[in-house]
């Protein structure tokens, strides 16, 4: 198992617990959505699975070699093109300047990007500077990819789009993804399982799986991010004074 | 009824492609391909199209334009007799005495004997500050110790440690590189760790994420990162080595210190001879000009361009 969670808890000072008893077990080659409103933690349970910060209390299991992340804005170098921005990932992963090159081509390539690999972050468009940031943190080469909402800024049409393209990129290279967002519908149209964590504390409340026959039959998938959304409704609804 | 409006769809009785699209909900796209095509013309919308690099000729014209309206104030002015001649000349009068200057061989020895002392004092300047302002902007204790003092020694006027130089190295060319260090050094680390400041914090994170070691973050990441605030820093350091320099030149003349454009003014002002001295001044500015527009505008265009932070500007 890639990633197991047991009993984690995170606070911040002596601030109430941003994370409570958090348990949740990912499996090799799967594809999960984190799915919470605002101010449940989500990117703080993203960061504690990074290594980017510790837990308070509880343990968890991560793959000894780390996880590649890609976050909300693409987060780019505006001082390299796509290609070198890629490159240095390659470089600072020890890869050799010859491996370099070939990879980051085959890298862009597989995101739809191989003729603009020589633009910079500014003459690329959000969703083109999200292609390069996911190619960036494939080069990684991580088993383990966490996406802390990377599509949140970006305009519907476009993202619509790069759901397939993340579908497709996932399946080609098998990669266990943990993805955040507070978006029910695209929870449901990515992940295999939609976790959702309630709000201050975070908590995993409750789960859903998502089949085959949701990828392609709407009227299923509506209703399941309708029951989804009411329950995430009745989560907030907790919070009201 | 004529009309050139689109025709408005019928409202699908049945499907028109073999499969239903449910954006968001499920997958839009029928396959790689499809993908590919939808995703290239998106793109394409979505970029925009290369603009063309041409002379705009506004930027030579209006500079040379305001300096014509200036140069003929000055020449209104003298001609309306306030002052007597020898201590306000007019633009001709110091032309003149520029090209005497000139056949004499002094404008070519003093503004080659400056440039010299102020490039290699600029150039020494920049290799003694730029790692120890990397050091202290990554270092939070060194930083915390020497932060104060380095802010200071940029505030403190460099001219104030002439004194101090002649008496420990005397009248040579020592006294007036040690001014310039003292001018220099301080401004170029305070650039270089101000423009450390203003990294977003999100490159460190991507640093780490990518597993760059301290080494990697500080050349790879922190460096490049910082190039607009340390650029800045190099201008205003080539500003105080060049304003030290002439303050050393004029307080300090004699023994082997060579005739620079400070001495030059220095010595217009012992004859009286006004000409003289607007020709060093406008000389030390001529100087300061060229190399702001020769060597730090395009550089600094360059990079601000290849981040795309010039569009909106005035530049």
């Amino acid at each position: 198992m890639p990633v197991v969670l047991e009993h984690l808890g995170k606070r911040f000072g002596d601030g109430a617990p941003v994370l409570d008893d958090v348990n949740a077990t990912i499996g090799k080659g799967e594809f999960v959505a984190l799915l919470g409103a605002s101010g449940c933690g989500k990117s703080t349970l993203l960061n504690i699975i990074a290594g980017l910060e510790p837990p308070s209390s509880g343990a968890l299991e991560v793959p000894s070699d780390g996880a590649a992340f890609m976050f909300q804005d693409a987060a780019l170098f505006p001082w390299l093109t796509a290609r070198e921005n890629i490159e240095l990932a390659l470089k600072l992963r020890g890869v050799g300047k010859a491996g370099r090159k070939a990879k980051a081509q085959e890298l862009l390539e597989l995101v739809h990007l191989g003729t603009a690999g020589d633009k910079r972050p500014h003459e690329l468009s959000g969703g083109m500077r999200q292609r390069v940031s996911l190619a960036r943190s494939l080069a990684q080469d991580r088993q383990l990819l966490l996406m802390d909402e990377p599509f949140a800024a970006l305009d519907a049409i476009t993202r619509d789009l790069l759901h397939d393209e993340l579908e497709r990129i996932w399946k080609e290279t098998g990669r266990t993804i943990v993805f955040v967002t507070h978006n029910v519908r695209e929870a449901v149209r990515l992940g295999q399982r939609v976790l959702l964590l309630s709000s201050r504390p975070g908590r995993v409340v409750q789960e859903w799986a998502v089949t085959e026959e949701h990828r392609t039959d709407a009227g299923l998938a509506g209703q399941l991010t309708g029951v989804i959304t009411a329950r995430l409704r009745e989560e907030i609804r907790r919070h009201a004074k | 009824m004529p009309s050139n409006q689109t025709p408005l769809a019928e409202a699908p009785s049945e499907p028109t492609s073999p499969q239903h699209i449910h954006a968001a909900l499920t997958r839009t796209s029928t396959g790689s391909e499809d993908l590919r095509e939808l995703e290239s013309g998106l793109d394409s919308l979505q970029s925009d199209a290369a603009r063309k690099n041409r002379i705009d000729w506004s930027r030579v014209l209006l500079p040379i334009a305001a300096l014509v309206v200036l140069v003929l104030i000055w020449q209104f002015y003298v001609s309306l007799g306030f002052k007597r001649r020898d201590q306000v000349p007019g633009p001709m009068d110091v032309l003149g005495q520029m090209g005497v200057l000139w056949s004499e061989g002094k404008v070519q020895e003093s503004v080659w004997t400056s440039l010299q002392r102020g490039l290699v004092g600029f150039v020494i300047s920049v290799a003694i500050a730029t790692p120890v302002g990397l050091l202290l902007a990554q270092v939070a204790p060194l930083r915390r110790a020497f932060g104060p003092l380095i802010s200071g020694l940029q505030v403190l006027p460099s001219v104030a440690w002439v004194p101090a130089a002649i008496i420990w190295f005397g009248l040579t060319d020592a006294t007036v590189y040690f001014v310039v260090f003292m001018g220099a050094i301080p401004s170029i680390i305070n650039g270089l760790i101000s423009g450390v400041d203003q990294i977003p914090p999100q490159y460190r994170r991507v640093g780490t994420v990518l597993g760059a070691s301290r080494l990697e973050m500080a050349l790879q990441i922190i460096l490049p990162a910082a190039l607009p605030g340390y650029l800045g820093g190099l201008k205003q350091g080539w500003a105080f080595s060049w304003r030290s320099l002439m303050a050393a030149e004029i307080i300090a003349v004699g023994g082997t210190i060579g005739f620079g454009l400070g001495s030059l003014l220095d010595q217009g002002r012992q004859l009286s001879d006004m000409a003289v001295v607007m020709s060093a001044i406008l000389l030390i500015l001529a100087v300061g000009i060229l190399i702001e527009l020769l060597v730090f505008a395009p550089i600094e265009k360059r990079l601000l361009r290849s981040r795309g932070l010039l569009s909106g500007s005035t530049r």
